[in-house]
C-alpha cells in the first residue's frame, strides 16, 4: 500500500491521461458537492428553528384572550373575553404546583424619546418572572424586581437596540426616557437571542403599566412556564386544563376556539423537533442516494478504464506483473481520484455554503454548514466508496489473459 | 535450455475442438537463434505462446532451464515470465503513456529493483539499441524501427534467459526489417537465446536453425547457414 513505485505508476498513469481522471473524478465530486449542499442547507434548517426558539423558554406557555364565537349559557357570541390580575392569582391557585414562573403581560406602543431622539416602540407592563419566561439576558442594570412592582416605580429595562437608537453614543444606564409625556429611569439593559424585534422592546412594572396607562388591572396576557421535569404530553395536558378552567370561569362553549388561546411552545417544539428529524432522515436518503449515484458512477467509468486499458494491463502481465500488482494499480487509482475528485467537491460545497451563507435568511436558513466530523465521515466514506467502485473492474482487469490482450486487432 | 516433448494443446470452437499442436518435440540449447516457420494456422504462435507461458499446454512436458513449467498460477507465471522470458511483438506493445526509458524500466519494476537502478539499466540498454537520445521520447514520436529497438531494450532490461519474438520484423519496412535482424545476430553473438516466429524466408534464414510447423507437427527442423543481415544494411 505504501510502496511509492506503485504510487507513481498511478500517478503517471492519471496525469498522462488527464481527460479520463477528470471524467471519473467529475461524478464524485458532483455527488460529494450535492451531499455538502443538501447537508448545509438541512443544518441550515435545523439552526433557523433552533434559534427561533431558543429566544423563549422551551417551557413556556403563552395564554391570550380574543372574543367568543360561539353563543354559551345565554351570553352571545361576540364577547370580548379580558383578563384582570384575578387570573394571574386564578391560575396560581389552581395550577401552582405544576407552574415554575408566571407574569401578566400588557402591551402597547407609544413613541419614547430621550433629548431630540424620539422613535416608537412597544412598551410592555410586566412582572419579575417574565425574564426568565422571555429568556432577555439583562447584562447591565437589573431587570423589574417585586420593589417595583410593589411601589410602581417609574423604572424601565430597555432593549439593547433602544439603548443603541436613543442613547449612543451616551450610557444608557440612569438616564432617563419619557413615554408619552412620563419619564422613567432606565434600570436595566438586555439583549435577547430572539433577533432585532425583541431587542427593540421596553420594560416597565406591570403595576405601573396599569396604573398609568389605564388605572384598571386588565391584562393582555398571561406567560407562564410549566415546571421543567414535565415533558410534552404532561405540557399538553396542563394547557388543556388551563383552557378549561379558563373557559368555565368566563363561560365559553367549551368548543371555542377563539376566546381563549394557548400557545404552547413544548408541543410545538415537539413537532418541530420531529419534522427536523424527518427533514434529516429524508437529506440522509437523498444524500445517500447521491452517494451511491457517484459511487456507481465511477465503478462504471472504471470498468471502461479497465476496457480502455486491456492492451496496457496485458503488456505488464507479459512483462511480470502479478495479479495482485494489477488489482493494486486499478484500485488505488480508483481510490485517489474518489478521494481527490470528492474533496474538491467538498472543498467546493463548503465554500457556496460559506459564500452563500447569511444571505438565505429570508428563506429561514441560517449558517448553513457543515461539520468537521461530517467530513471526516465523508472522507472514509470516500475511500471505501473509491475501493469498492474499483474492485470489480480491477479483478476482472488482474483476469486479463496478457495472450488475449495483446493480440493483434 | 528448452526441452518441449509431446506438447498438445487444442481450442474449443463451439463444441468441437481444434487441435492446434500435435505432439511437439523441440529441443533448444543455449545460444541457438531459431526461426519458427510455418502458414498461418500452423499452430507457431500458439507453440510460442505456451514457450512464453502466456499459454498453457494441454499435455506434455516442458522444461525451462532446468524448471519444469507446469500447473502454473497466475502468480507463478508471472515471476517466471518476469525471470525468464523477453518479449518482443510485431505491434512493438509499447505502453503509449510512457516514454522510452519509462517502457525499458517496466520489467525492473516488476522485478523489485529500485528506481534509481531501474533508470541506469534502462538507459544502459537503450544505449545498446543506440537510442540513448530519444529516451524521454513517447512512442508515438518514434520511428516503427526504433519502437522495435526500444521494445527489444525492453525485453533485455530484464536479462531474460530467452528472447521470445513474435514476427518482430512483421509491421516494417524491408530495411528496417534487416536492420532489426541485424541487432537480433549481434545479441545472438553475444550468447543470447532467442526464437523467432515468421512467416518470412529471409528472415528465417538470417537464423542458425528452422524449425517448420504444418498442421501442429513438425515437418522439418535444420540447420541452415546464417545469412549476415549486416551486408544488407
Amino acid at each position: 500500500m505504501f510502496d511509492i513505485g506503485l504510487w507513481r505508476e498511478i500517478f503517471q498513469s492519471m496525469s498522462k491521461n488527464k481527460l479520463r481522471s477528470l471524467l471519473s473524478g467529475f461524478t464524485v465530486s458532483f455527488a460529494i458537492l450535492l451531499f455538502t449542499l443538501l447537508f448545509g442547507i438541512a443544518n441550515g434548517l435545523e439552526n433557523t428553528f433552533v434559534k427561533l426558539f431558543k429566544d423563549d423558554a422551551t417551557n413556556a406557555m403563552f395564554i391570550f384572550t380574543g372574543r367568543t364565537t360561539m353563543p354559551h349559557k345565554g351570553f352571545k357570541s361576540g364577547r370580548k373575553i379580558q383578563f384582570t390580575n384575578n387570573e394571574n392569582e386564578f391560575l396560581q391557585e389552581e395550577f401552582g404546583d405544576k407552574i415554575e414562573y408566571i407574569t401578566s403581560k400588557i402591551y402597547k406602543n407609544f413613541s419614547v424619546s430621550y433629548k431630540n431622539k424620539k422613535h416608537n416602540y412597544q412598551v410592555i407592563g410586566a412582572e419579575t418572572d417574565y425574564q426568565p419566561i422571555e429568556k432577555a439576558l439583562v447584562y447591565e442594570g437589573r431587570f423589574i424586581t417585586a420593589k417595583d412592582l410593589k411601589e410602581k416605580s417609574k423604572v424601565a429595562i430597555i432593549g439593547r437596540l433602544v439603548a443603541e437608537d436613543l442613547f449612543e453614543p451616551e450610557v444608557a444606564l440612569g438616564k432617563y426616557i419619557n413615554v408619552q409625556g412620563i419619564s422613567y429611569k432606565v434600570v436595566g439593559v438586555y439583549r435577547d437571542d430572539g433577533g432585532d424585534d425583541v431587542e427593540r422592546l421596553i420594560y416597565i412594572p406591570l403595576s405601573t403599566a396599569q396604573q398609568v396607562y389605564g388605572s384598571t388591572d386588565n391584562i393582555d396576557q398571561i406567560n407562564i412556564t410549566h415546571s421543567p421535569n414535565m415533558d410534552v404530553d404532561a405540557a399538553k395536558i396542563l394547557a388543556n386544563g388551563i383552557e378549561a378552567k379558563l373557559k368555565k370561569r368566563f363561560n365559553i362553549a367549551p368548543l371555542d376556539q377563539r376566546a381563549i388561546r394557548i400557545y404552547n411552545i413544548a408541543s410545538q417544539s415537539g413537532e418541530i423537533n420531529q419534522m427536523t428529524m424527518g427533514l434529516g432522515i429524508l437529506i440522509i436518503v437523498i444524500g445517500m442516494g447521491t452517494l451511491i449515484a457517484g459511487v456507481v458512477g465511477i465503478a462504471n467509468i472504471m470498468i471502461f478504464v479497465v476496457k480502455e486499458r486491456t492492451k496496457e494491463l496485458g503488456i505488464r502481465k507479459a512483462l511480470g506483473a502479478t495479479p495482485r500488482s494489477i488489482v493494486r494499480l486499478i484500485m488505488f487509482e480508483s481510490v485517489l481520484v474518489t478521494a481527490i475528485a470528492g474533496y474538491i467537491g467538498l472543498l467546493i460545497g463548503m465554500g457556496s455554503l460559506a459564500l452563500v451563507g447569511d444571505s438565505l435568511k429570508e428563506y429561514f436558513i441560517t449558517n448553513p454548514s457543515v461539520n468537521t466530523s461530517l467530513i471526516v465521515t465523508a472522507t472514509i466514506v470516500l475511500i471505501i466508496a473509491g475501493a469498492i467502485a474499483g474492485y470489480v473492474p480491477a479483478k476482472r482487469a488482474s483476469r486479463i489473459k496478457p495472450i488475449i490482450a495483446l493480440r493483434d486487432e | 535450455m528448452l526441452e518441449i516433448k509431446k506438447l498438445h494443446k487444442s481450442y474449443p470452437i463451439g463444441k468441437d475442438s481444434l487441435h492446434v499442436l500435435k505432439g511437439i518435440d523441440l529441443s533448444v540449447k543455449e545460444g541457438e537463434l531459431v526461426a519458427i516457420m510455418g502458414s498461418s494456422g500452423s499452430g507457431k504462435s500458439t507453440l510460442l505462446n505456451i514457450i512464453g507461458m502466456l499459454d498453457e499446454a494441454d499435455e506434455g512436458d516442458y522444461i525451462l532451464d532446468n524448471v519444469p513449467i507446469k500447473n502454473l498460477n497466475e502468480k507463478k507465471a508471472a515471476v517466471y515470465r518476469n525471470k525468464f522470458l523477453g518479449f518482443i511483438f510485431q505491434s512493438f506493445n509499447l505502453i503509449n503513456y510512457k516514454n522510452a526509458v519509462e517502457n525499458v524500466s517496466l520489467p525492473l519494476y516488476y522485478q523489485g529493483v529500485n528506481r534509481k537502478e531501474r533508470y541506469e539499466k534502462a538507459m544502459f540498454h537503450l544505449g545498446k539499441v543506440g537510442l540513448t537520445d530519444w529516451a524521454k521520447h513517447l512512442p508515438n514520436e518514434l520511428s516503427g524501427g526504433q519502437k522495435q529497438r526500444v521494445a527489444i531494450a525492453r525485453a533485455l532490461a530484464a536479462q531474460p534467459k530467452l528472447l521470445l519474438a513474435d514476427e518482430p520484423t512483421g509491421a516494417l519496412d524491408t530495411k528496417t526489417s534487416y536492420e532489426i535482424m541485424d541487432f537480433i545476430q549481434e545479441l545472438n553473438d553475444e550468447g543470447k537465446t532467442i526464437l523467432i516466429v515468421t512467416h518470412e524466408e529471409d528472415i528465417a534464414n538470417m537464423c542458425k536453425r528452422i524449425v517448420r510447423l504444418k498442421d501442429g507437427v513438425i515437418m522439418e527442423d535444420s540447420y541452415v547457414e546464417q545469412v549476415r543481415a549486416s551486408q544488407y544494411v
